[in-house]
C-alpha cells in the first residue's frame, strides 16, 4: 500500500454549502454562526461554507445567494474556536479571486472541483491554492459516470497540480457499494495523497458506501447533518458518527453534541422533509447531478411536466453539473413533443 | 488588389482551425505556421499543405519580422502577454485569440468605433464572448441591461489545453466582454466541459435582466442579432424562443461549426476563428487601402 496507511479520519460537514441548494441559497450570517458554533463545540473537523455551486456560484444560473458567501465565511471563521473552515471552488464558476478572498477571510482548505473526466481545469486554482498555503483537495465530481481507469488517471493529473487529497464525489447518489469499493481502492493503489469520499444519499445507500469508503482507506470523509444537502442529502452526519463508534473507530467528535446540533440548530432550518422521495430517487436511480432536483421541480410547474420525466431525459443526455441551464431547455422540449402528442 | 501577409502563431485547434479560413479570404495570405512543438498536429497539416512552418515560436517572427503585418495569436493567455510586448516592438499588427485582453475588445457583429490603423493589438475576447455579447448588446440597445450573466457549454474534445489551463481568464476576459461591449452595468460568465460522447454542439444561455421590459422590441433586437452573426457564422442559431419572467429574459444559442478543421460540434472554435477572419479582414482592407492612397 501506500504512504497514507495510518491517517486519521477527518471529517467536513458539508450541511452550509451542499444544503445551500436546500435552502435556494437562502442562509444568514445567524444561521451560519449558530451551525458552526454548534459544530466547533461538537469538534467537527472541517466546515464547509460557500454558495451550494461554490465561491462565486451566485448567479441566475443556480440562484442568487440572499447574503454574500463571503460574509457567511466570515461568520463561520468568527465562530470557529478550533474547527476549520473550508470552501468549495467550481473551476469555470469560481476564480482564484473568490479563492484568496477566502484565504484573507480565514477559509484554510479549499476542495477544486470538476467533472470527473476535466481535472486539468483545476490546475490554475490547485496551484494558487498551495501558494496561499491553503490545504488544497481535489473533488472529482459525477464519479460514478466514468471508468474506473478514468477516474484513476484525472486522481493522478490533480495529484500532480498539488492536490493533498482527492475525493470521489458521488454527485448523483448513484453509487452502489461494490462501485465504491473498486473505486477507491484503485485510487489507493495508484496515489501517494489521501482519498476521499463524497456521497449522496439518492438511493439510501450515503452510510453504508461510506463505511465500504472507509474500510478501503479513505480518509477524508464527508457528511451533512440530518443530510441537508442536494437530492435527499449526503451522508447523515450525526448517524455516521454513531456507525464509527459501533466500529471503533475514533474521530473524536462528540456524538451527542452532534445529535443535538442536528436536532436543536439544522433541524428548524430545513424546508421539509429530507427523506428519499420521488424526485431524489429518479437522481441516484437516473444518474443526475443533485442540486438540479429543485430547479426540475420548478420547471415541471411551469411546462406542465412530471420532474421525473425532466430528470430522466437530462441524463439521457449526459448532462454534466453546472448545466442547469439545460434544465429549462429539455423542458421546454419536452413540453413542445407532449404538444404535438396531444 | 493584393493581399495582406499573416502569419499564425500557434498550431492547436484555434490555429489550425483559422488556417483553414484563411485559405478562402481574398485580402489575406498566410504566409507562416508557427508551432513550439515541430511533432504537433497544426504543423504537420499546414506543412503538408505547403506552408512555411517554424517550431521556435515567437522567434520564428522576431528572425524575420518582415514575414508578416498581422500575427494571429491562437497561443495561450499567459503566452500572450510575452508576445505582445515583441510584435508591438516590431510594428506588426497582433490579432489575439487568447483571453489575455492586451488590446481593445472585437466582436464582428457589434462593430467598432476605434479608428483600426490606430491599432496594433485586438483582443477577440472568447468563445463564449463572441456567441454571447452580440445578443448581451442587441438585449441592451433596446432595454436596458442591468445585469447580463452568460452559461456556455462546450464539448470537452473542443477545449485544448490552452483554454483548460486559462479558464480564469475566459471567465473574467468573457464578464469583461459582457460589460464594455455588450453594455450590460455588470456581468458574469460560467463556462462548462462536456464529455458526453458524441459530443455536444457548443450551446450558450444568455440572462439578461433588464430596466424596460419590451417584449416585442426585445425578441425582433435579438433576431435581427442573430442574423447579423449568421453572416459569419452559419451555423450560430436560437434554441428555443427567447424566454421572458418579469424583468429577465433568457436566450438560449447553439453554435454549430463549419467542420473546417474540427468536426461541426466544436462552434466554439468555430466562431473564434470566423470573428478572427472577419475582423482581420477589416484590418487588411484598411492596410490595403492606405497602400493605394500611398502609391497615387
Amino acid at each position: 500500500m501506500n504512504s497514507q496507511v495510518n491517517k486519521p479520519i477527518r471529517l467536513t460537514e458539508v450541511c452550509l454549502r451542499d444544503g445551500s441548494h436546500v435552502v435556494a441559497h437562502q442562509f444568514t450570517e445567524q444561521q451560519v454562526r449558530d451551525v458552526v458554533r454548534g459544530l466547533d463545540d461538537a469538534g467537527m473537523h472541517y466546515i464547509e461554507v460557500s454558495h451550494g455551486d461554490g465561491l462565486g456560484g451566485s448567479t441566475f444560473q443556480y440562484g442568487k445567494s440572499l447574503v454574500n458567501e463571503m460574509k457567511l465565511i466570515e461568520a463561520a471563521v468568527a465562530a470557529c474556536a478550533k474547527s476549520k473552515v473550508a470552501v468549495l471552488l467550481i473551476p469555470g464558476i469560481g476564480t482564484v479571486h473568490e479563492l484568496k478572498q477566502a484565504n484573507d477571510l480565514g477559509a484554510r482548505l479549499v476542495r477544486v472541483a470538476t467533472h470527473v473526466t476535466e481535472a486539468d481545469v483545476s490546475a490554475q486554482h490547485m496551484s494558487k491554492a498551495r501558494e496561499l498555503g491553503m490545504e488544497t483537495v481535489g473533488f472529482l465530481m459525477m464519479a460514478h459516470s466514468a471508468p474506473v481507469e478514468k477516474l484513476v488517471e484525472q486522481a493522478k493529473n490533480m495529484e500532480s497540480y498539488g492536490a493533498e487529497a482527492v475525493y470521489i464525489t458521488d454527485s448523483a447518489g448513484a453509487l452502489l457499494p461494490h462501485e465504491v469499493r473498486e473505486r477507491v481502492r484503485a485510487l489507493r493503489q495508484s496515489l501517494q495523497i489521501e482519498v476521499g469520499f463524497h456521497a449522496h444519499n439518492n438511493l439510501s445507500m450515503a452510510v453504508a458506501n461510506t463505511v465500504v469508503a472507509i474500510e478501503e482507506g479513505a480518509t477524508r470523509i464527508d457528511g451533512s447533518v440530518r443530510c441537508l444537502g442536494a437530492g435527499a442529502g449526503n451522508t447523515q452526519t450525526e448517524v455516521l458518527l454513531a456507525v464509527l463508534d459501533r466500529m471503533g473507530i475514533d474521530v473524536s467528535i462528540d456524538l451527542y453534541k452532534m445529535m443535538d446540533v442536528a436536532e436543536n440548530i439544522v433541524g428548524p432550518l430545513l424546508p421539509g422533509s429530507q427523506e428519499i422521495r420521488k424526485g431524489s430517487l429518479v437522481l441516484g436511480y437516473a444518474g443526475v447531478y443533485s442540486s438540479f432536483l429543485l430547479h426540475a421541480e420548478r420547471a415541471g410547474k411551469k411546462f406542465g411536466l412530471d420532474p421525473r420525466d425532466i430528470l430522466i431525459e437530462l441524463g439521457k443526455q449526459k448532462v454534466v453539473g453546472g448545466q442547469e441551464d439545460m434544465i429549462i431547455d429539455v423542458a421546454a422540449e419536452l413540453a413542445k413533443k407532449k404538444e404535438i402528442e396531444v | 488588389m493584393g493581399k495582406i501577409k499573416a502569419a499564425i502563431l500557434g498550431t492547436g485547434n484555434i490555429g489550425t482551425d483559422l488556417l483553414y479560413k484563411l485559405e478562402r479570404s481574398e485580402v489575406i495570405e498566410v504566409v507562416a505556421m508557427i508551432g513550439i512543438d515541430s511533432q504537433s498536429e497544426g504543423l504537420k497539416r499546414a506543412a503538408e499543405k505547403g506552408y512555411a512552418t517554424y517550431s521556435n515560436g515567437i522567434e520564428a517572427i522576431v528572425a524575420n519580422p518582415n514575414m508578416a503585418a498581422i500575427v494571429f495569436d491562437a497561443t495561450s493567455a499567459k503566452a500572450h502577454v510575452r508576445h505582445a510586448k515583441v510584435l508591438k516592438e516590431l510594428g506588426i499588427l497582433a490579432i489575439d485569440l487568447t483571453p489575455a485582453a492586451r488590446g481593445p475588445f472585437f466582436c464582428p457583429a457589434v462593430g467598432t468605433t476605434e479608428n483600426l490603423l490606430d491599432l496594433h493589438n485586438v483582443n477577440m475576447i472568447t468563445c463564449g464572448g463572441q456567441a454571447t455579447i452580440p445578443i448581451v448588446y442587441a438585449v441592451n440597445q433596446v432595454a436596458d441591461v442591468i445585469y447580463g450573466e452568460i452559461v456556455a457549454t462546450i464539448s470537452s474534445l473542443s477545449a485544448g489545453p490552452g483554454t483548460r489551463g486559462n479558464i480564469d481568464e475566459f471567465t473574467i476576459t468573457t464578464r469583461r466582454g459582457i460589460e464594455e461591449v455588450g453594455g450590460a452595468n455588470t456581468g458574469k460568465a460560467l463556462i462548462i466541459l462536456n464529455p458526453a460522447d458524441p459530443p455536444i454542439l457548443m450551446r450558450d444561455t444568455i440572462y439578461c435582466e433588464v430596466k424596460n421590459m419590451k417584449e416585442e422590441e426585445i425578441r425582433d433586437s435579438i433576431y435581427t442579432m442573430v442574423e447579423k452573426v449568421k453572416a459569419y457564422v452559419p451555423g450560430y442559431r436560437l434554441r428555443q424562443e427567447p424566454l421572458f419572467d418579469g424583468n429577465r429574459v433568457t436566450i438560449f444559442i447553439e453554435v454549430e461549426g463549419a467542420g473546417d478543421y474540427f468536426p461541426p460540434y466544436a462552434g466554439n472554435l468555430d466562431i473564434m476563428t470566423a470573428a478572427a477572419t472577419r475582423v482581420a479582414e477589416d484590418f487588411a482592407r484598411a492596410m490595403l487601402d492606405r497602400t493605394t492612397l500611398e502609391t497615387h
